[in-house]
């Protein structure tokens, strides 16, 4: 019990590292798409709670509100609304492709990790106290986020806004019935 | 400047006359009063300035004084290690001498020249201009090449008049050679004689590698100093020397020259083959006389291939119908007499039979060529006869000279015959050099051609001019004597066949050995070998007792006549040619094998020159097939290789550039594969850069 | 204890995964949702130093991460009704028109 106490941050946080670890493989894994997504929204919500163990709540909010509310939403609608092409009784994998894939992955895999340890890291823990600072002074996460977005990074805030227009505007492009069916260049009929 | 010094003019003189006659006369074609004045001024002066000189010379200089005029250096060589090791200097000067036995020379070959020239004019005055300019030119020549020949001073000059005088012997001897059988008969004289060239270079070449000098007056003196020394040299040399002999001389065997020799004119046949060029090896045996002296086995050669020739020609002479042909036959047997002398010592005797042939036999050719002429180009005896009224000149010349030939005493043949033979006959008593048996048998064939000489030539006579005409009636309506410019010199030779030989009695027979000229006049030559012994002259003089020697004399007369008598039975009188007629149905074989010359031509043919001429095809044949076919085979070769390389530049080299090409579709096909279109493999190719960039990244931040 | 060496393992084991479902997946959606867990390891990251360093910055750009994640989930979804729409099927290697 003592040492469940005194080591809880690492116990919690090796056990939702496992799990993240788990729920990925199942997205990389799992035949039905369905599964899939299930299996990241598994992985969102462990992310969201690593957030939490670094003092971003409000990132975690947003993690959970946007990824795990929005983004697994449209993909189960998408998922649905297609009818769920499955792919068949084939392969779930590109058999051709597979192995020299994961011997990419691996392989890079190694080498950031090398560059990552012929680095330095940051020790210390001392952040806790500066994320919820302003200036010095404490006004809780969320405000201290809000100000620095709204203060120091107006500007990719404004064009990120503009992206996410953009995006809107694609998304809308793309879901029109005639173009996607008569192809470019072609009389558009509403 | 005395006339001695002169005496490299005496040939420059004809070779004069001859470049004037054969480039201005004969191409101008001149008149003939022309070509007469120059070639007869050309041979006239060198008479002429010739016994000038010998008489100046023997006055002043004396008979044992060899007089030499040195005109310049010839050949230059440099230093030759000679046989005894030492360097010899090759030095060789154009120089000419006059002692004895050249002096003798000049004074007959000049004067039978001359002599000849004027008989030609009248002889060839039917000829063409042109051809009558080309014959005196070419006399000419061969007047300077003999007085070259005799006039020389070292082995050397004597060689350039040697060849000389074959040369001229085959230009006059073709002199009519638009006749085929006469250009063969004067390529035939050449090459024969060229045959006895190269036995006579290689003397020169041994001489030289001997005695380090070709110059008569230098190795003479040292060979008869040390004979012992030199002795097997001096076989060589001289065995090597005698070769040139044979061939220049028409000894067996290679005397088949000279009968055919008589295609040429007349007047040729008696200067060349009777008087001077025929000589020349006799001249030079006896020029050599110390090397042959050196040498018995040299000299038994010398002396068997005289013997035998003197009695194999006189065999085939005795049954010839051409009268040419039968003094031809005659002048081989005389010259095979004159190397009998040589062979057994009797250089002198030698010699003197050489100028006593000289003036008889001339005369007799000259005497020939009258009868010819006046038979209209006949030369069959048997279609001559009775001549003796039509041509009495040209007769008793005939006659004359035909005595002296067989050997009668007083006239001039006598007397050297008899002292060769005699010289045989003592060589033979005294075992000369060990070879008494050998030099015995060749007094007995020397006394049984004496036999035959007279009496062939006594057939000849009575055949010719006795008897009825055998030639037709209308070829005896055109029998007239000659010319005076003919008859003229027949008769000048007649004299001298009939006193000729005084100048050689053989004074000791009567207690005067003073009383013979020539061996006086020719003692300086015969020079004193080392000790005594073994040299010919030197041999004992009394191994024959005088009253054998006369008894020789009379022998040799007795035979002479024997000779006679035996002509005059056979083809005088009422039973004239039907005697010999008889003998020959009774000895059919015999008759054939003398009147075909022993077949000696055909033997020849049928062996040396078949031979040659199969080998030259065989080595035509190699030519064409070895040495052809390799060449083609290179040409093949060449074909082949140029096949294969292009096989190979098609294979091979458009086979790599093809193979580039390859390359490229290989690879291209490859790299298609990147661009499919296909984005995961696009995301794994994305992988694999990142991964090749962070490597390259941390190997270059590792270093 | 848990120091920033953990979570970027954690990070780079993430990365590495979705890596390769995206390339390795033939379903196109699953590769989409194999991006998405990519963008998760990156925030990861972002979050884990953002603490360490004492930096806000680190969750400010977490924040931009997530809304282009965002925008781009609705392209990739909008790319799949269209492909559906054309070759009525989400296999991604039956959508290529390039030849070879």
């Amino acid at each position: 019990m003592d040492f469940l106490i005194a080591n809880f941050g690492a116990i919690l946080f090796y056990v939702v590292a496992v799990i993240t670890v788990a729920a990925a493989v199942g997205v990389v894994t799992l035949r039905n798409p369905v599964h899939a997504a299930v299996s990241l929204l598994l992985a969102f919500v462990m992310v969201a709670v690593l957030f939490i163990m670094n003092h971003a709540e409000f990132l975690a909010a947003v993690q959970v509100l946007v990824y795990a509310g929005g983004i697994m939403v449209l993909y189960l609608f998408v998922i649905m609304l297609v009818k769920i092409r499955d792919i068949g009784p084939g392969k779930v994998f590109l058999s051709g492709i597979a192995p020299l894939a994961v011997l990419g992955g691996v392989v890079l895999g190694c080498l950031i990790a090398i560059g990552i340890l012929l680095g330095s890291m940051a020790a210390g823990d001392g952040g806790a106290a500066a994320m919820t600072a302003i200036d010095g002074e404490t006004v809780g996460n969320t405000e201290a986020v809000g100000w620095l977005l709204y203060m120091k990074y107006l500007v990719p805030f404004e064009i990120v806004s503009v992206v996410l227009l953009v995006a809107m505007i694609g998304a809308i492009v793309f879901g029109r019935r005639d173009v996607a069916l008569a192809g470019a260049g072609e009389e558009v009929e509403p | 400047m005395k006339l001695y010094d002169l005496i490299w003019l005496i040939p420059i003189l004809p070779l004069l006359g001859a470049i004037f006659n054969g480039l201005v006369s004969n191409r101008l074609g001149l008149s003939k009063s022309v070509t007469n004045a120059v070639a007869l001024l050309g041979s006239g002066l060198a008479w002429l300035l010739g016994w000038g000189a010998i008489v100046q010379w023997v006055l002043d200089l004396g008979i044992h004084h060899t007089h030499v005029v040195r005109l310049f250096s010839w050949i230059q060589g440099g230093s030759l290690r000679i046989l005894d090791g030492s360097l010899a200097e090759v030095d060789i000067s154009a120089s000419f001498q006059l002692d004895a036995v050249s002096a003798l020379m000049v004074f007959f070959v000049t004067f039978v020249g001359f002599l000849i020239h004027v008989y030609s004019v009248g002889y060839m005055h039917d000829e063409s201009d042109r051809a009558y300019a080309r014959y005196f030119s070419y006399l000419n020549l061969f007047m300077f090449s003999m007085l070259v020949l005799v006039l020389g001073s070292n082995l050397a000059v004597l060689f350039v008049g040697w060849e000389g005088v074959g040369l001229c012997s085959y230009l006059l001897i073709g002199f009519y050679f638009e006749k085929d059988w006469c250009a063969a008969a004067g390529m035939k004289a050449f090459i024969v004689n060229r045959i006895g060239d190269w036995g006579f270079l290689l003397a020169i070449f041994a001489t030289f590698m001997v005695f380090g000098t070709l110059e008569f007056t230098e190795f003479f003196p040292m060979a008869a100093a040390h004979p012992e020394h030199f002795a097997s040299a001096a076989t060589v040399i001289g065995l090597l020397l005698f070769v040139g002999a044979i061939g220049k001389s028409a000894q067996i065997p290679l005397y088949v020259w000279l009968p055919d020799a008589m295609a040429g004119p007349t007047p040729v046949s008696a200067l060349i083959h009777a008087a001077t060029m025929v000589t020349a090896g006799v001249y030079m045996v006896v020029r050599c006389n110390v090397i042959y002296r050196l040498s018995p086995t040299a000299m038994l050669v010398v002396a068997i291939v005289g013997g035998i020739t003197a009695i194999f020609a006189a065999t085939i002479g005795l049954v010839q119908n051409d009268i040419k042909k039968v003094l031809a036959y005659s002048t081989v047997s005389q010259l095979g007499y004159m190397f009998l002398g040589a062979g057994v010592g009797a250089f002198v005797a030698a010699i003197f039979h050489v100028l006593t042939h000289a003036f008889f036999k001339a005369c007799l050719f000259l005497g020939s060529g009258s009868v010819i002429h006046a038979c209209g180009g006949e030369q069959d005896i048997r279609k001559m006869g009775g001549l003796k009224k039509y041509m009495p000149t040209t007769y008793w010349t005939f006659l004359v000279a035909t005595l002296a030939i067989s050997g009668i005493p007083i006239f001039a043949g006598f007397f050297s015959k008899d002292e060769i033979l005699f010289k045989a006959f003592e060589a033979g008593a005294s075992d000369l050099n060990h070879f008494g048996s050998a030099y015995y048998t060749l007094w007995v064939l020397g006394m049984v051609g004496a036999v035959l000489t007279a009496f062939y030539m006594f057939r000849l006579v009575f055949m010719t001019f006795h008897g009825e005409f055998r030639g037709g009636e209308e070829a005896e309506h055109h029998l007239h004597e000659s010319p005076w410019t003919m008859t003229m010199p027949l008769v000048v030779l007649g004299v001298l066949s009939i006193f000729g030989g005084l100048v050689g009695i053989p004074g000791k027979l009567f207690h005067h050995p003073e009383w013979n000229l020539i061996e006086r006049f020719l003692e300086p030559i015969i020079l004193p070998i080392g000790h005594a012994a073994e040299g010919g002259h030197d041999v004992s003089h009394h191994a024959v007792s005088l009253g054998m020697e006369w008894g020789l004399v009379f022998l040799s007369v007795g035979v002479a006549i024997f000779g006679i008598w035996l002509a005059y039975r056979f083809y005088m009188g009422v039973e004239a040619l039907v005697r010999p007629q008889r003998l020959a149905e009774r000895f059919p074989l015999a008759h054939k094998l003398l009147l075909n010359k022993y077949w000696m031509d055909e033997i020849y043919d049928a062996t040396v020159i078949s031979g040659t001429v199969k080998g030259s095809r065989g080595l035509w044949e190699f030519d064409a097939r070895v040495v052809d076919g390799a060449v083609n085979g290179t040409a093949l070769t060449t074909v082949g290789s140029s096949f294969m390389s292009g096989i190979f530049d098609l294979r091979v080299v458009d086979g790599a550039v093809n193979l580039i090409a390859t390359c490229y579709d290989v690879a291209s096909r490859w790299f298609r594969k990147l661009q499919v279109g296909f984005a995961q493999g696009y995301a794994m190719v994305m992988v694999f850069g990142a991964a090749i960039l962070l490597a390259v990244y941390y190997l270059f931040k590792l270093n | 204890m848990i120091g920033a060496t953990h979570y970027v393992a954690l990070s780079l084991i993430l990365l590495c995964i979705g890596l390769v479902g995206l390339m390795v997946r033939r379903n196109f959606i699953t590769v989409l949702m194999s991006l998405e867990l990519m963008f998760n390891a990156v925030n990861i990251n972002l979050i884990a130093f953002s603490f360490r360093l004492g930096d806000l910055a680190g969750q400010v750009l977490a924040i931009f991460v997530i809304t282009i994640a965002a925008a781009e989930a609705a392209i990739g979804l909008g790319l799949i009704i269209a492909l559906v729409r054309l070759k009525d099927t989400v296999a991604l290697e039956e959508a290529d028109e390039m030849g070879g």
